[in-house]
Formats: C-alpha cells, structure tokens, sequence
C-alpha cells in the first residue's frame, strides 16, 4: 500500500488505459497461436503413428498440391480422421466458450453455464427418444441429431417463453432451467428404464460428450451457425457491459434490457444447441472458460466474449489431444478429460483469486 | 430544460405506490424528496426516468413526452444514480463511468468518450481510482463513481436515489457538495430521493415530502420541514431549530397514537 502513495494524473491513467487495451488485443493474438500450436501437435500423434514429416506433407500437399508428396494413408489418417476431430474441438470450444461467458453476464450468475437452460437435457431427452424407440422428427442419419437439436431448442424456448412472461429476470431464467432439467432428466430415465439394454448403453454413450463423430459437414455446420451468432454477440456485447451493472442502470442508459436479454439467450440457445447435437454434453468448457477470462482480461465483454471463445477452444482442442494419447489405442471421451484437467486448474484459480468476487 | 411530471399514477401488480404525483423541475434547482420507507420515493425516480412505466399520468421534458422517446434520447437526456452498486462481476472504475458514454456510443469508445470521463473523474477527485476495481474502493467513492457515470452522461438531469445512504458524514457532506455545484455551475437539475432531513434541509433548493405515495407537502425546507409535518408524515416527534442555516432536524421519539 506504501507505493500507492503517487497519485495519478489524467495523462497517466490516458496511458495506462490505452496500454491495458493493448493487452488485451495481445492475449487474443496469444491465444490464437497457442491454439494453432496444440492444433499442430494434435495433427501429428495418434495411434498411426505418422512422422511428423508425413503429416505436414500431408496437410501443406492439400494447400500447395505441386510441392508434397504424401503417403495414402497419411492422407486418409490425417484428412478424414485428425482434422475434422481437431477442427470440431476448435469450433465446439469456441461455441460453448463464448456461450458461457455470455450466460453467466444475462444471468449474473458466475455458476451458470452453456447448459443452465436446459439445453444438455433437452438434447439428451431427444437422442434418447431417437435410439431407444427409433422415432423422430427428421429422418436418416441424421436421425439422432436432428431429435436432439430439437429437442435441445424446445427446452429452451420454453424457460425463455415463461421467463419472458414474468419479466425475464434471471431468477426466474435459472429457476425454470432447474424445473425443466429435472423434468427432461425424469422422461430420459423413464425412456431407458423401458429400453433395450444395447439401446439404452448407446443412448448414455450418446450423452458424454465426445468428438469421435467428428466430420467436415458437421464442422461447416457449427461454423456457419457460429459466423452467424458471433457478430451479433459482439454487437450486443456493450449493452450486455452495462446489464451487469443492474437491469435498472443499463435502462437508465438506453438499453432495453428484458428484450437484449431474450435475444442474447435465444442466440446462445442456437448455437449450443448445434454444438450439442454434434458432440453430446461437454461440460466444464463453458463454465471455466469465462472465468479463466474474467482473470485474464477483466469482465469488459467486447473483449472477455472473444477471449473466452479462444480459451474455450483452447481448453477443448488441449483436452482431446490428452483424450487421445493418454491411453492410446483407446480414446476417452473429452467430456470426461475437460473435466479432469479443469477441475484441478479451476480450484487452484479459486484458491489463488486476489478478489473476494467473479 | 424543465421537467414537468403530470398526475403520475404507479402499482405493482395490484398494491398502488404512487397516487396522482404532479411536481415541476427547474433549471438549475435540486429537488429533495423525503419521506418514510415505502412512500415510493425510489418508484417515484424510476418512473421519471421511464425505468418503469406510469400506468397513468405523463412526464414532460420542455414540453416532450418521454413515453414518446426512445430510450437513448431519454438516456442523453437524464442520469440516473442508483442508490449502491450492483453486480457480480470485475469492472474498473474506468470502464464503469465509460459504460455513461453508452447513449454517445458507437461500439468502441472513442477519444472524446476517455476525454469526456477523464474529465469528469477530475472533477469528482477519484483520477487516482481510475484504474482500481471498483469494488475495491470505499463505499463513498464508489459513489463518487455513480455519480461520474451520470455525469459522462451529459444529461441536463440528474436522478439520484438516495446518494448518501451508505455514507459517513464526511462523504455524506462531499457527495452532496458535489451535487450542489454541479447544479450550480452547469445549469443542470437534480432530484434526489433522501432519508436524513437535515441534508434534505441543508442542500435542497426544495423540499417534496410525501406519504404513502402522495405528495403531502412541498415548498422550500423551511415551509416544508415542520414539527407537525414530521408528526403526521413519520409519526415522530421532532424539534425544529433555525439558526439561520435553514432549519435542522431533531428527532426525539415516535409518537403513539
């Protein structure tokens, strides 16, 4: 505190200011190359056992074709198996990163996630009720898919639809979340306590989330879904800056918080929903990102919107190398891996924090 | 610019807090509102502010019906000061009293935003705070840095819900200082919702007193501030003493009827 003595004039807090913007714009560039590090690294293990000559000759042959000679089955091993997997885990990360962030600001709730909507049981319900009695709302492969992104989206828009009725408050956005968790929860269980044993072991596989049913359409489809939600958050983002300030004060300065609330969730809702009924329910990626966040860069979400996206596909893209080379030939699923990396990292952050608040 | 508030009438859901409210604001005048606990001083603001929505009645600014603006125009037009801070997550104290600039903005904030709150935080004595987190200062200069928000807002206005209910009596006396000349010196209009009589009496130029949400008396602090006035407004019995300083206030006991 002796040091604090100094007090600081206008120009000084003018840089300090500008230089902490500086920062911030530097942790981004950070975070991207970290990303495309653990991308490189990811590419070349696996139980192929490709050199790593291979796998880039492989990769650049793709972007500079008269340069590169790779193998077949380097081709096959690294085009049609690590990168989509890899890209997924960006694209996922990035999604359920920056859906996190956004709940916990409307929310105002450091404990809400991705999911607090209902969104994970929604999905679960649907998968269920496609595997276990084969119905379903869309047919062929995407059978599955198509039942839990539906039923993902309709538990959702249920808790917004009553929450909008009450004013929209975030108690009643979270009270109606639990409500509507439960009860999908209940008709899950109630469905595989009348299915076949195959069935209901598929289902539940179904449920932990994983990123072995990556593929290149899957990935182009969360990337259109998330090119369309991402420059709407940031749009909304200085509005969203002022909510956590108190819905009255953020009224007071021209926003129309009950409706900038609904918008912001419906858009999260869309882009998890589509994150969910590709990988099943990744936890921890979407509650940790953003206080990872808060910490790195402070809780302006122009800036923590972004950067818990990064830190999200960050933590995914890491966490499924570990799935995938831990115990090799076999993969774990990563829904279980982000967990155990995150937990230990997030309760070391709580014990380390300087403040007595998120 | 002048506010005028026409027989507004509020409830929620079915219990009435407001009851055919009409006041006026003039330039460069701090308007006190006292009154007991849940005489809806703090509805009364929010209302002004279209925080909430009258059911009946209408607020005029020059003769402008704010439930005909948008919520922008509204915003560069009056501040609002909640009574504490709200909020569960970091933010700087610049980036608090930036979040004023919100009605001016474009996305990213310019440098005549950080001029603007570099300026005003000069002005309130908190540029040593700029960059600390704001829930790491103290309880009066927290205030300080809801009032600079207002400020940043340029608004012709000012809204402020009991601005010193969590302050010592050194802060008490700086924040309301701060206000007066505010007022003074740039023309703008204050409302203030306020507990502590004597501050009322010291800083206001007038004095509403309301109960159960009617106005009951309203006037200079003087005419407004009397022992009867306290007696049939708070059921306490008070002494009343001028000095030539206006009148201050001496609570002695409540009054059993």
């Amino acid at each position: 505190m002796e040091t604090k003595q100094h007090t600081l004039t206008k120009e000084e807090v003018r840089s300090q200011y500008n230089k902490l913007i500086g920062k911030k714009v530097f942790f981004i560039f950070f975070l991207l190359f970290s990303i495309i590090l653990v991308s490189g690294i990811s590419a070349s293990m696996g139980s192929a056992n490709l050199s790593i000559w291979e796998t880039y000759s492989s990769i650049l042959n793709r972007l500079f074709p008269a340069y590169f000679e790779p193998g077949w089955l380097a081709d096959v091993c690294i085009w049609n198996l690590r990168l989509p997997r890899i890209f997924m885990g960006i694209v996922a990360g990035f999604g359920l990163g920056i859906a996190g962030c956004v709940t916990q600001a409307v929310l105002k709730n450091p404990l809400a996630s991705p999911y607090t909507l209902g969104i994970s049981s929604g999905a679960g319900f649907g998968a269920s009720l496609a595997i276990l009695t084969g119905t379903s709302v869309a047919g062929g492969n995407y059978l599955v898919i198509g039942n839990a992104f539906l039923f993902a989206l309709l538990c959702s828009f249920i808790i917004l639809g009553l929450s909008n009725r009450k004013g929209a408050t975030p108690e009643t956005m979270i009270l109606a979340g639990i409500a509507m968790m439960y009860l999908f929860a209940a008709m899950t269980t109630i469905l595989q306590y009348f299915g076949e044993a195959e069935a209901v072991k598929e289902a539940v596989f179904w449920t932990v989330g994983d990123l072995d049913r990556s593929s290149w359409p899957k990935v182009t489809i969360i990337l259109g879904v998330l090119t369309c939600c991402l420059p709407l958050l940031m749009i909304k983002s200085p509005d969203l800056n002022l909510m956590t300030a108190g819905d009255e004060t953020a009224a007071s300065l021209g926003v129309n918080v009950k409706r900038t609330r609904i918008i912001l969730m419906s858009i999260t809702t869309l882009l998890v929903a589509c994150i969910v009924c590709f990988t099943g329910t990744i936890g921890f990626i979407g509650l940790v990102a953003p206080h990872f966040t808060r910490i790195a860069v402070g809780g302006d979400n122009r800036f923590a919107l972004p950067v818990s996206g990064l830190l999200g596909a960050l933590l995914l893209t890491s966490a499924d190398l570990v799935a995938r080379i831990i115990l090799a030939p076999i993969i774990l699923p990563v829904g279980a891996i982000t967990a155990f990396m995150g937990a230990p990292l997030f309760l070391y952050m709580i014990m380390k924090r300087k403040k007595e608040y998120w | 610019m002048k506010l005028k508030v026409n027989n507004v009438e509020f409830a929620y859901k079915s219990v009435s807090v407001l009851e055919d409210v009409s006041l006026e604001l003039n330039r460069a005048e701090v308007l006190g509102i006292v009154g007991p606990n849940g005489t809806g001083k703090s509805t009364l603001i929010r209302c002004i502010d279209h925080i909430l929505n009258p059911k009946r009645g209408s607020i005029l600014l020059d003769d402008h019906n704010v439930s005909k603006m948008g919520r922008m125009e509204i915003a560069r037009k009056m501040g609002y000061v909640p009574q504490s801070l709200e909020g569960v997550f970091p933010a700087s104290v610049i980036d608090t009293v930036l979040m004023g600039r919100r009605p001016y903005l474009g996305w990213k904030s310019s440098k005549e935003d950080l001029d603007c709150v570099l300026e005003v935080l000069e002005l309130l004595g908190i540029t040593e705070f700029a960059m600390r987190d704001i829930k790491e200062i103290s309880g009066g200069q927290q205030q300080k840095v809801l009032i600079a928000r207002a400020l940043a807002q340029k608004a012709n206005i000012l809204l402020l819900d009991e601005p010193t209910s969590n302050l010592d009596i050194r802060h008490q006396l700086e924040v309301m200082g701060i206000i007066k000349n505010i007022v003074k010196n740039k023309g703008i209009s204050a409302i203030m919702a306020l507990h502590d009589l004597n501050l009322a009496s010291r800083y206001a130029d007038r004095i509403i007193m309301m109960k159960e949400g009617k106005i009951f008396a309203v006037g200079n602090p003087a005419s407004v501030l009397t022992v009867e006035n306290i007696k049939e407004v708070y059921g306490v019995r008070a002494l009343v003493k001028d000095d030539g300083e206006g009148p201050y206030i001496i609570p002695l006991e409540p009054v059993t009827s």
